[in-house]
């Protein structure tokens, strides 16, 4: 007589239920997600929204402070600033992508060789990574750039170069561990080969913690775009691209034009934060044991 | 004997490790340096030279032999210690990096000085009250620190504080000239100036230091507060912690007594690489503050295309970098008695 | 004494009321003292020779303060404001007067009997002839420099007894007196260097480099590369009239926007070579003087060599779409002098001038119809990255400009290293901005320079058979001579006819002061020091 009420078998967290149950957690992560958005947005159609022509110059309009007309005001030339911040979102997105994904992979596939197969592949990779990182990061750019000249491909293989080390050893250690374990062994006495065994079962096990360094290593890339920008070696002009930008506009600031530099400042900053919240964010999703 | 010392042993087989790294750096640095545009013969040669004496100068310098052969004389050069001759300073290499480097390495301690100062607090702050807005408060402004670039930062401090208010010194350099920097003992004026007693010196070195300090701290704060933050996240939830919180002792002792200590290693480990990074960061900071070291050196040296400047700089940091890898690694046995120099 | 007390005495010294100064916000500058005055600097010296190889420009500031020529110019007011040398009055400096043969092939100078080096040796004609001597033998931009003024071989230079220096010429020019009044020819103790000569160094260079031996009003006081330099007075000067201030420092700072925040709040007196645009804006508050440099143009250089170029309706019409208004207030900020909109009658020889050119796209789009080239093409724009401040607005302006009259540019970035090499040495660029200035002020010698063929600054790689002959003929000519004017009335034509460079405008130097007075402009574009006080 005992009350047979079907008890209700406890929800399977999913994985849409645990991302959300981090977003709610940590507001903070919610809000990157938001700006995240907002940027891909204005990357894909911001060119085509934007009030004023980017490369439009005016030059008896030139150096006019914030208006309703112009809303971040006018640069030395007479070109809207808004518009160029708005435009440079597409060109700084890309660079920052195209050269953490061409690192990611190459990273990837050498760290993979290196910690699957070890031994001669793992000490040469080991050596080379510990030459390119004895290098202080932006000189070894800086050098990259001045050497090959600066185009924007160039700065994307520099860039992409020096962030590579973190990748291949992240997965080569990543590789490594798993190397041996039990369903290794076990997909590879089905019949895998090497490569099959590789790509399937090791290597996705790999990817949550370079999603992380994924993030972070977007928001750096558009840093040291800007920093090669602000001695010389950035983009060519007129190209809208925030780290010209803001290193062409900081010679305005102390004669008291400043919204050149602080606006695509702001951006910049905003881009580079978005960045790094947004890895915070997945690796409390990714393994909750890392948060930092 | 060897076996009878093995923190001796450890430290020998580091060195050796890093040979082939330094053998890699300068092939690198060679090759890069080869690719760079201009030609120092044209420089050299002076304004106003036509094609004849350009060819002249490149003879003279050697520049027409082949890459190996001026690669073997580069290395036979180096093994001599001779980094060769500075295009636009005229001086030796060497000499020019002697000067400069203490600057720098001035600079970007005292910024890291700075930033454990304020970071590791921070990091503890926000690890004691995890999830609270006071952690998120933490996070948001650390990250804002390093979301910005630092000549952004730099420029922007000096605008307010030197322009506006009037209270941080003319960013000059290293030293107002009216006072005579202190007799070089380290190069580093705040050392050499205590050294000296000479406390009017010291005051108008560590005025010129504070706002290039700053703008470099605010940029490695957030490595280091993250790390402070999840090492102690993950010392205070271990057994060890536990049990002394159980035995009833007082919050402060846990918290820098043990968890604190166990925690040291990541922090230090970050810092190591902090520096390193904060010195590549220094370029950008030098130059807005015309800052006397080696990062605006270089940059100098790389836009006019200065061969033997930007092989020594590269070759300078390099070597730097595999000296604090080596003090760090020692610096672990130190903290961390648990990792031992024996086999694995 | 231990080397603190001595220490501890200079500073008290050096400037007066040392202990005040750390409080330097709270007082105005003129409280600093009138013995020292700062001058903050974009560019960095990089050799206290001139006549070293690879010194830069910035360093011969060193050679004009630190050593004595034989002869100077004078001084004359500048319609604006502000002092600038007068290339017209020649005026004694190690000289204290000189003859001229009647022939013109000999030049007597006799020296000033207690001019002395800063060890306290005589300066003696032979003195005079080593350095001169040195001046021809080093080769590249001091030896072109002295050849300009016909002084080529160690052999014109003769030392008849210590008070008395000979020049033989090979022929009469009128170049040859102002030739030796520009920072190349200096006097060097040569008893000095000698002794610091080496059988591999015979003109020490090595020594000079890091420790001049002169007899200049200023002596180095110290020299930190990259950093500061510190002159430090020589009273013993007979060169001119003894400088005011007894310590001049020469600080190094790159950022052009902590400069100008330095100058602003008068912790440095003299900013030097300003961008144009902190002149503009520094004018209300500040001394600023805006000097217009002479016999300096800015222009766009369309090369010959380049196809369409080749055709004169395609490089009139680019004259007629180049916005020239917008460019002097973009990149000059109004400073220089504007040299469009001019007539097409020539009816003087004063240079620079204004060209008939303006800006009328209407008009350039018919030269264009003309032309073999009405479809338009592409073409690069090179500008250089050490110019960037005047000639990137100054490209992106023009670029927009010619692609309304169907030419497609893209601006192309030189770096520094690399621009004197493609512009002037290999002249491979298609279409270019040029700023060359001729240190001696005569158009015969800037048309020397820019327009002869083959020659350094004619980066367009222009020939013009009657171009050639009139330069030969009134390069060397006295500027008085019935034939001199004619001859340059025509040269202006021909080549304000065919446009190998098309002047833009005239730059300006622009220095602004905050406490200093005296300021006088020059040729060489450098600070003289000498002239400087407090005020």
């Amino acid at each position: 007589m005992s009350d047979t009420t079907s008890t209700d078998l406890p929800r399977q967290e999913g994985t849409l239920d645990h991302v959300l149950y981090v977003l709610r957690a940590n507001p903070v992560t919610l809000i990157a997600f938001g700006m995240f958005a907002f940027l891909i947005l204005s990357a894909l159609f911001g060119p085509a929204l934007v009030p004023y022509d980017p490369l439009a110059t005016n030059a008896s309009n030139a150096l006019q402070p914030p208006s309703w007309a112009h809303w971040f005001g006018t640069d030395q030339i007479g070109r809207d600033v808004f518009s160029r911040v708005i435009v440079a979102t597409r060109l700084d997105l890309t660079i920052s992508v195209a050269a953490v994904a061409i690192s990611f992979v190459v990273g990837s596939v050498l760290g993979c060789i290196a910690g699957y197969w070890g031994g001669w592949p793992d000490i040469i990779l080991n050596r080379f990574l510990d030459t390119i990182m004895a290098f202080p990061l932006f000189v070894l750019a800086m050098g990259i750039v001045a050497a090959l000249g600066n185009t924007v491909e160039n700065i994307i293989y520099a860039t992409a170069i020096i962030n590579m080390p973190f990748y291949a050893r992240l997965v080569r250690s990543e590789v490594n561990i798993r190397r041996d374990a039990g369903f290794v062994r076990a997909a590879k006495l089905a019949g895998n080969s090497d490569i099959r065994v590789l790509a399937t079962q090791i290597f996705p096990n790999a990817l949550p913690p370079m999603m992380v360094q994924v993030s972070l290593n977007l928001g750096w890339a558009i840093l040291n775009a800007a920093g090669l920008s602000f001695i010389g070696l950035g983009v060519s002009p007129p190209t809208a691209e925030w780290g010209i930008m803001v290193a062409e506009g900081a010679n305005f600031i102390v004669s008291g034009e400043w919204w050149l530099a602080v606006f695509p400042g702001l951006w910049l900053m905003f881009a580079v934060f978005t960045f790094n919240l947004l890895g915070d964010g997945l690796r409390d999703i990714v393994d909750p044991r890392k948060r930092t | 004997m060897l076996t009878s010392f093995p923190r001796l042993r450890a430290i020998l087989l580091r060195l050796a490790q890093a040979i082939p790294v330094v053998i890699g750096v300068v092939v690198i640095s060679f090759l890069l340096t080869r690719a760079l545009p201009g030609d120092p013969a044209v420089y050299f040669a002076g304004v106003a030279a036509d094609e004849a004496s350009i060819e002249e100068t490149r003879v003279a310098m050697g520049l027409d032999k082949s890459l190996p052969v001026q690669f073997v004389r580069y290395v036979g050069d180096l093994l001599q210690g001779d980094l060769g001759q500075s295009l636009s300073s005229g001086r030796p290499v060497a000499t020019d990096l002697a000067n400069r480097l203490p600057a720098s390495l001035e600079l970007t301690l005292t910024a890291l000085i700075l930033a454990v100062v304020i970071a590791v607090p921070l990091g503890i702050l926000a690890a004691t009250r995890p999830g609270t807005w006071v952690d998120h408060l933490c996070r948001v402004v650390v990250t804002a620190g390093v979301s910005l670039p630092t000549f952004f930062t730099g420029i922007l401090l000096i605008y307010i504080f030197y322009y506006l208010m009037g209270i941080a010194p003319s960013p000059l350099g290293r030293l107002d000239f009216i006072y005579l920097s202190p007799d070089h003992v380290t190069g580093f004026y705040l050392i050499d100036a205590a050294l000296m007693g000479d406390w009017e010196t010291w005051r108008g070195a560590a005025k010129q230091l504070v706002l290039p300090a700053a703008t470099l701290a605010l940029f490695t704060l957030a490595p280091i507060a993250r790390m402070t933050r999840a090492a102690m996240l993950t010392a205070l939830s271990s057994d060890y912690i536990r049990t002394a919180k159980a035995a009833g002792l007082s919050n402060g002792t846990v918290l820098y007594r043990y968890a604190f200590r166990n925690s040291l290693l990541p922090v230090v480990t970050t810092l190591g690489m902090v520096f390193s990074f904060a010195l590549g960061a220094n370029v950008l900071v030098e130059k807005v503050f015309a800052w006397p070291g080696i990062g605006s050196y270089a940059v100098e040296a790389l836009v006019v295309s200065d061969y033997a400047a930007v092989q020594g700089f590269v070759l300078a940091m390099a070597l730097l970098f595999v000296a604090l890898n080596l003090v760090i690694d020692l610096l672990y046995t130190t903290i961390d008695p648990r990792i031992g120099f024996g086999a694995q | 004494m231990t080397d603190q007390t001595s220490r501890r005495n200079f500073l008290k010294m050096g400037a007066a009321g040392a202990s005040m100064l750390p409080f330097l916000r709270a007082l105005p500058a003129s409280a600093q003292g009138n013995d020292t005055l700062v001058v903050v600097t974009g560019a960095t010296i990089n050799s206290l020779d001139l006549h070293r190889t690879g010194t830069n420009r910035a360093s011969y500031q060193v050679g004009i303060n630190c050593y004595d020529r034989l002869l100077t110019f004078g001084t004359k007011e500048v319609p604006g404001n502000g002092l600038s040398y007068d290339y017209a009055v020649v005026e004694p400096e190690l000289a204290e007067s000189w003859t001229e043969s009647d022939d013109g092939l000999t030049l007597t100078f006799k020296l000033k009997p207690n001019a002395t080096f800063w060890d306290g040796r005589k300066v003696t004609a032979a003195d005079v002839k080593w350095s001169f001597d040195r001046a021809v033998s080093v080769g590249g931009f001091p030896s072109v420099q002295m050849k300009a003024g016909g002084l080529e071989r160690p052999e014109q230079f003769i030392a008849v007894d210590d008070e008395t220096f000979v020049i033989k010429l090979d022929r009469p020019s009128k170049l040859t007196i102002p030739d030796l009044a520009v920072p190349v020819p200096y006097i060097i103790n040569s008893v000095e260097a000698l002794a610091n000569a080496t059988e591999d160094d015979p003109w020490a260079l090595d020594y000079l480099h890091t420790t001049p031996a002169g007899s200049g009003a200023y002596k180095v006081a110290r020299w930190n590369p990259g950093e500061q330099l510190v002159y430090e007075r020589n009273d013993d000067w007979v060169g001119g009239p003894l400088p005011t201030a007894k310590r001049v420092v020469i600080r190094e700072v790159s950022s052009p926007a902590t400069r100008r925040a330095l100058i602003e709040r008068g912790d440095v007196q003299v900013a030097f070579n300003i961008p144009d645009k902190d002149a503009a804006e520094l004018a209300d508050s500040l001394d600023v003087f805006s000097t217009p440099v002479e016999n300096c143009i800015h222009c766009l250089c369309p090369n010959f060599s380049f196809e369409p170029f080749q055709d004169p309706d395609v490089r009139k019409a680019i004259a007629y779409a180049v916005p020239y208004e917008d460019i002097f207030q973009a990149a000059a900020f109004g400073r220089g002098l504007p040299l469009w909109g001019g007539s097409e009658k020539i009816t003087d020889t004063a240079w620079p001038r204004k060209t008939q050119y303006y800006t009328d796209l209407d008009k350039a789009r018919e030269h264009m119809a003309k032309s073999n080239h009405a479809d338009g093409f592409d073409v690069p724009l090179s500008i250089s990255l050490d110019l960037a401040s005047w000639m990137e607005p100054t490209a992106l302006l023009i670029q927009e400009a010619l692609g309304k009259i169907g030419i497609n540019v893209t601006i192309e970035k030189i770096p520094g290293a690399n621009w004197r090499t493609a512009v002037l040495v290999e002249k491979r660029l298609p279409l270019h901005l040029e700023n060359f200035g001729g240190w001696l002020n005569t158009p015969d010698y800037y048309f020397f320079w820019a327009y002869k063929d083959g020659h350094l600054f004619n980066s367009s790689n222009y020939r013009n058979e009657e171009i050639e002959a009139l330069v030969d003929a009134s390069l060397h000519m006295p500027m008085d001579d019935p034939e001199y004017a004619p001859q340059i009335k025509r040269m202006f034509e021909i080549a304000l006819d065919e446009l190998p460079r098309i002047p833009l405008y005239q730059p300006a130097l622009n220095v602004a002061t905050n406490g200093a007075e005296g300021y006088e402009f020059w040729f060489h574009r450098q600070l003289d020091a000498r002239v400087l006080k407090a005020g």
